[in-house]
């Protein structure tokens, strides 16, 4: 027998009112401006940028504000928004050599041409709670240091002219980049699709994989070449002009990670590589990227793969926290109906199980009474 | 004549790109300081959409695609017959119909130097002066080695 059960239209349009008050909170506090949040929360903006796959500021600080500073609930909301809107093209390869950089270093080499700049960093810093803060008090403007603007070529460059590191990453002539938001996933992948998966990808999961490679589970001993933060222009091929049209900048983080050597019979030993590059500034996440990317190639170079980094069906299927969310949070939905049927299951096993053992002690009886 | 040609690309191009890294505000601004007229007919848009950015495999090789961003697009058609075009990043449809509207104005030859000298040229200056500014300020964070002497000689 099946039974469809209605209900709960009034339940729900109150839960959503009383969501709606308990987000806004106490009356008396000033509400948010998106403004506030895009200046004053800018690195949680650019999480919600970088995981909903979406690069606009205040979109993604009205999605933190809607989701109460959940910022799984907020990407997810930016994600669904995206969907609305139509496409109008592939931008032209951002440059990231011509950033201009708000932050660049390298653990591999002190002096590089353009410098270590630590830019707005939490290195360093004694990570003690700052109670001027909570008052509210003056922040004095940063210092300024005159001087030619340097030219600052990537880290990976550098080695390149050597030879000891494998090159930036080339596909056939005629490969089109893939879209994993217009094709289903499908495994192997190539690198190219992988890094798109990636860069959306959430920032713990890929965080925590890139840990357990620097703890054992697929060790390839990553040195950070070049983290560089900075804004990037964006050109955009379109049928109505003879040239790109240039769209604005937007700032990325980009990690070049230089891992060990591999050589065989044919090729010397060379450096390989990982990659992170994400929206905004966010140096973790690029880290976190870059190992993961590193990780992910142990088949491209012949590598056991033993760990769960290198998996990578276990990774991409499982690095898009909406899909994650997604699965996880229906369990609470109801599932009057399946469970029904398992308490129903598991009323008739009980019962066969009792008439069983009744069965069974009848028979000792039996038995011994012979 | 072709070199001509392409160096009326480039400034045109140059000059979309500083309506693209402007702010609304300040277009509109200038805008109503030069009394530029403001009357076109929209033959598309404004409109906002997207496009998926493009980064390259670390750094320089095959192209990938990193996310997307929103853009406004609009073109407009003047009285005087100059089609105009603009594709801004953001949902600023103001923007984005002002931003068209100079492109078409700085097409015809009478509109010319007022769109580069009212509009684009302050708009350019104070872009540089921000840029430096923010170059300079990275520039005061950049680390200077030096080397202890340690020990008697």
């Amino acid at each position: 027998m099946y039974v469809a059960v209605k209900g709960g239209e009034a339940a729900i349009a109150n839960a959503h009112r009383l969501l709606a008050d308990r987000r806004r909170g106490d009356r008396s506090v000033p509400a948010l401006r998106l403004d506030q949040i895009v200046e004053q929360l800018a690195l949680g903006v650019d999480r919600v940028m970088s995981e909903g796959s979406l690069y606009d500021r205040e979109l993604a600080a009205l999605a933190i504000v809607q989701a109460r500073g959940d910022m799984i609930e907020a990407i997810f909301l930016v994600r669904a928004y995206r969907t609305t809107l139509p496409r109008f093209g592939y931008t032209r390869a951002i440059d990231t050599g011509a950033m201009l950089a708000e932050r660049r270093v390298s653990a591999t080499y002190k002096d590089l041409p353009g410098g270590q700049l630590l830019g707005p960093t939490f290195d360093y810093t004694h990570r003690l709670l700052d109670p001027e803060l909570a008052a509210g008090g003056n922040v004095a403007e940063p210092l300024q240091r005159a001087g030619d603007s340097e030219v600052m070529p990537r880290v990976s460059a550098i080695l390149a002219r050597e030879g000891l590191i494998e090159p930036d990453g080339d596909m056939p002539q005629d490969h089109v980049p893939g879209d994993i938001t217009r094709e289903p996933l499908e495994f192997p992948m190539a690198r190219d699709i992988r890094l798109q998966a990636l860069s959306r990808g959430d920032e713990g999961f890929l965080l925590a994989l890139g840990y357990s490679t620097q703890r054992g589970y697929a060790r390839n001993h990553p040195f950070v070449g070049e983290v560089r933060i900075g804004e990037v222009e964006l050109e955009l091929e379109v049928p109505e002009l003879p040239f790109a049209v240039p769209l604005g900048s937007i700032r990325v983080t980009e990690c070049q990670m230089v891992n060990q050597f591999k050589g065989s019979a044919k090729a010397p030993p060379q450096f390989t590589r990982g990659y992170g590059l994400v929206f905004g500034q966010s140096e973790r996440k690029a880290m976190a990227m870059a190992l993961c990317d590193r990780a992910l190639r142990a088949s491209e170079f012949g590598e056991d793969v033993v760990a769960a980094a290198q998996d990578e069906e276990f990774v991409i299927s499982h690095s898009d926290n909406v899909q994650a969310t997604g699965f996880v949070e229906h369990l609470k939905l109801p599932h009057y109906v399946d469970f029904q049927a398992e308490l129903d299951l598991v009323r008739r096993m009980r019962a066969e199980h009792d008439a069983r053992e009744r069965a069974g002690r009848a028979e000792e009886k039996r038995e011994a009474a012979e | 004549m072709r070199g001509q040609q392409a160096r009326d690309q480039a400034e045109r191009k140059a000059v979309m790109a500083t309506l693209a890294q402007s702010t609304g505000d300040d277009i509109v601004r200038l805008w109503n300081e030069a009394g530029l007229p403001s009357e076109a007919e929209f033959l598309r848009g404004p409109e906002t959409g997207l496009v998926t950015v493009r980064g390259r495999v670390g750094g320089g090789g095959a192209p990938f695609n990193v996310g997307e961003a929103t853009v406004t697009r609009a073109t407009v058609r003047l009285p005087s017959g100059q089609v105009g075009h603009c594709y801004t990043l953001g949902r600023d449809k103001q923007k984005a119909g002002l931003a068209a509207i100079a492109d078409a104005l700085w097409q015809d030859p009478a509109h010319r130097s007022e769109i580069e000298t009212r509009i684009v040229a302050p708009l350019q200056a104070a872009q540089a002066k921000a840029r430096e500014q923010r170059r300079a300020e990275t520039a005061a964070t950049k680390v200077d080695f030096f080397t202890m002497v340690r020990g008697e000689d």
